[in-house]
């Protein structure tokens, strides 16, 4: 499919760009998922992708290590992450979304152009996920991703279907209702977080329009290409019966043009879903996991209020202990007192960490926020460049066959 | 719904929209009769066309009048050319399409329906390309009637036509009202027939050269443009609805802008802006294709079709020339109305001959409109597709430099 093959090369150059900026980083480590390779047959198949790590940093056992993992591997290692950082405040990278459709077709083996575009997109969405995943300072060197990126056997993840990004997503909106259902209303010392979560909210409002905008622009690129495509031929039998010569030769011209801008139409859409409209997707995910860190936080203070509240009522029972003249009781009493002091001071501090945390990880996310936009929309309008220049050297090669008409 | 009063007078029918007008016909303009559409008026379901013509003739009672015309009587005044017996031999320009504002209409009236739904801003930047593309239609449709006018206005025979200048001076009301159902359904069978009969009369091999290539390629030719002109429609269309998306990408962001709290803001804001320019650009591009390329292959389907049904007549008339022949024979076998069929063979017969004469020069006219056409068209495409790549490509590279400079 010689078609797809050039598409294949033009991802692959956009997507070096992600390497290019962690090298200039001094972040010394290089991720590339690829080769994906079907292993066994029927609706038990499944990817296998390798994953190599470059790497001059001492944690890792050697600089160079290759390993394959599999689709779930990936989930696994996101439900690990999520379920020891978030409740601390860290802002855990997504996993990329399970989708039953596009897997089935590659399973049944269905090898046309939307299931090696499926595989694609996937080995891509991937590849971004171990970057972005990495480039978290404490990420970096938690074990289980350092088991991940080097360990030739993995465990398999059981129970996959918990483990989706889906999943996951569906565990912080649980958090998110609770948190919601929750009769006491926080009260926000910090103006600081109430403004976050709004600025966030925003954010995630106008990223979701602004995804489902481009993904209609992919898509009417993509139909642009083909209509031209089309007409491109049908100007060519125009041409051919064209009986007057040298406008049949300037209409089989025009067919030419026609037919190069198609192509340029189809490149053009492929830049549009692979630089903007995924960075997009990924950052609605990834918003989706700050505002799960904020109900982390909420969770964290309501257990902390609850923890005071319980101490309150062990401070009022052996308050009427005193006068019961019950010594085993009142002891109880007392050490259960000692316990709820102990675990308000704990959940006070937790709060106190929770927050610290999620300050930095913030101001972490929007400079890297800051960064990954500023890239990717500037090798965007570069695309758009080469476009217009392409077209150009087109239109300008046809004008004097139009001319030359006579 | 839409009251458009184009008088705005002469900024109406700019320089730009003079040109597109000779478009698709490249036309001797002659001062003895020069005829235009000066203005024209959008009602509720009908256009209301004024025809403003100046002439040195002395048929006219004046050297310059306007009178008031709506697309009905341009056609009654092609179906009068059509159903005339001595003009079987021209090439018959063909008639103007029917305004169709109901797209655009159907458009408007949803857009009205989902105000609440939207920003006053976005809701304010869609009525503009609404109303935009409403006038696009409508001078599209001017063009094409006045075309029509033209077409009759340079030919050496259609041009003294008594219906044509009883179209052209009298400022009162045709009276020609549209066609009842009746009248319709007889159009609908008349048709049937005739393409029945068309086939017929295609079989018939012909023994001039010129006449039998000159069938073979319209029929041919008649189908590609059909089927090029649909397909360009269609690329065009996509076209629009990629200018659109990037229309609401291009407000998004200026959102995104308005709302970011990180450098980001600044970023967005530019990037915006870009994209409003550029998309309008790509907007007209879509525009200049379908002036210059759809409009051009829509128009030559219809000349194309006007050019088969001459010869379709020419066919009648060598057909009926034939029969003539063999009756003339059986009667003076039969020594029987001998007189009769001699009459009619020579009516036939001159009918015949007379259509041959003036259909080969039509057919050769054609090509050379023809061909001088699409030359016209596909240089000012081709020119057009450059300036705004350019303008495209200058935009692009000079918000980038901005942008990159401001790391």
């Amino acid at each position: 499919m010689p078609h797809f093959r050039q598409n294949r090369l033009c991802l692959r150059e956009y997507f070096n760009m992600f390497n290019e900026e962690e090298n200039r980083d001094t972040f010394d480590i290089q991720i590339s998922v690829s080769d994906p390779e079907k292993v066994g047959d029927g609706m038990n198949a499944y990817m296998v992708y390798k994953v190599l790590t470059k790497t001059s940093l001492s944690i890792f056992s050697r600089d160079e290590v290759c390993v394959k993992r599999r689709f779930s591997d990936f989930l696994g290692l996101h439900s690990k992450l999520a379920s020891k950082y978030m409740h601390m405040g860290y802002i855990v990278p997504p996993a990329p979304e399970k989708s039953i459709v596009g897997m089935t077709k590659v399973k049944v083996g269905k090898e046309d152009l939307s299931s090696v575009e499926f595989v694609e997109k996937r080995r891509s969405a991937l590849e971004r996920y171990l970057l972005r995943t990495v480039k978290h300072p404490a990420l970096l060197k938690d074990p289980d991703v350092l088991q991940f990126l080097e360990s030739s056997e993995l465990p398999r993840a059981v129970s996959t279907q918990a483990l989706s990004g889906a999943g996951i997503l569906r565990m912080v909106n649980k958090a998110a209702d609770a948190v919601n259902k929750m009769t006491i209303k926080m009260n926000e010392s910090d103006a600081w977080f109430e403004e976050k979560q709004q600025q966030f909210e925003n954010l995630d409002v106008q990223l979701r329009k602004l995804h489902a905008s481009v993904e209609s622009l992919v898509c009417h690129r993509k139909e642009l290409s083909v209509n031209t495509a089309s007409f491109a031929k049908s100007a060519a039998m125009l041409g051919n019966s064209e009986d007057h010569t040298a406008l049949s030769r300037a209409l089989s011209q025009l067919a030419e043009v026609e037919e190069k801008i198609d192509q340029l139409h189809q490149d053009q859409a492929c830049a549009d879903f692979y630089l903007i409209s995924e960075l997009l997707g990924d950052y609605v995910r990834l918003i989706t996991a700050v505002k799960g860190v904020f109900d982390q936080r909420m969770k964290t203070w309501a257990k902390c209020q609850d923890a005071q509240v319980m101490l309150q009522r062990k401070r009022e029972a052996e308050a009427k202990l005193q006068h019961a003249n019950k010594p085993d009781k009142l002891q109880q009493a007392k050490d259960e007192i000692r316990e709820w002091e102990g675990k308000v001071q704990q959940g006070e501090r937790d709060f106190e960490q929770i927050s610290k945390n999620i300050r930095r990880e913030v101001g972490r996310f929007e400079k890297d926020r800051v960064k990954d936009f500023r890239v990717v929309i500037i090798k965007y309008l570069e695309s758009l460049v080469h476009t217009q220049q392409q077209m150009i050297k087109y239109w300008e090669a046809f004008l004097p066959e139009a001319k030359a008409i006579a | 719904m839409m009251q458009e009063g184009l008088d705005d007078g002469p900024d109406f029918l700019s320089e730009e929209d003079r040109g597109l007008r000779a478009v698709n016909v490249d036309l001797q303009t002659d001062a003895t009769l020069q005829v235009d559409i000066s203005d024209a008026l959008s009602e509720r379901d009908k256009v209301k066309f004024t025809v403003h013509t100046k002439s040195t003739l002395p048929n006219f009672k004046q050297n310059e009048f306007s009178v008031v015309r709506q697309h009905e009587e341009f056609i009654w005044l092609h179906d009068s050319f059509v159903e005339n017996e001595e003009y079987a031999g021209y090439i018959i320009p063909p008639a103007p399409p029917r305004p169709d504002f109901d797209a655009s209409r159907e458009k408007l009236q949803k857009l009205g329906e989902g105000e609440g739904s939207m920003t006053k801003e976005e809701f304010t930047k869609m009525k503009q390309e609404l109303e935009a593309e409403y006038l696009a239609i409508f001078k599209k449709t001017v063009a094409m009637h006045e075309v029509f006018l033209c077409r009759v206005a340079a030919h050496p025979v259609l041009r003294k036509d008594l219906n044509f200048h009883v179209f052209l001076e009298y400022n009162q009301d045709l009276s020609v009202r549209g066609k009842n159902k009746k009248e319709k359904l007889e159009d609908f069978f008349k048709n049937v027939v005739k393409s029945a009969d068309g086939v017929l009369v295609a079989g018939v091999k012909d023994v001039d050269d010129f006449f039998e290539h000159e069938k073979t390629f319209l029929l041919e030719y008649h189908n590609r443009v059909k089927d090029s002109s649909a397909k360009s429609d269609r690329m065009i269309r996509s076209h629009k609805s990629a200018a659109d998306d990037i229309n609401r990408i291009a407000s998004t962001l200026y959102t995104l802008g308005t709302q970011d709290s990180t450098d980001l803001c600044k970023f967005f804001l530019k990037v915006s802006e870009l994209f409003e320019k550029t998309r309008k650009i790509e907007a007209r591009v879509a525009a200049d294709e379908d002036l210059k390329l759809a409009d051009l292959l829509k128009y030559y389907l219809r000349e194309s079709q006007a050019a088969k049904d001459l010869l379709y007549r020419r066919g009648r008339a060598l057909v009926d020339y034939e029969n003539a022949n063999k009756a003339l024979d059986k009667a003076r076998a039969k020594n029987k109305d001998v007189l009769q069929a001699e009459t009619t063979q020579q009516v036939c017969c001159q009918k015949f001959e007379k259509i041959s004469e003036s259909a080969k020069q039509e057919l050769i006219d054609f090509k050379t409109r023809r061909v001088a056409a699409f030359r016209k068209n596909l240089v000012e495409l081709a020119e057009l597709e450059l300036k705004h790549a350019k303008g495209n490509l200058q935009l692009l590279q000079s918000c980038l430099g901005v942008l990159k400079g401001d790391t």
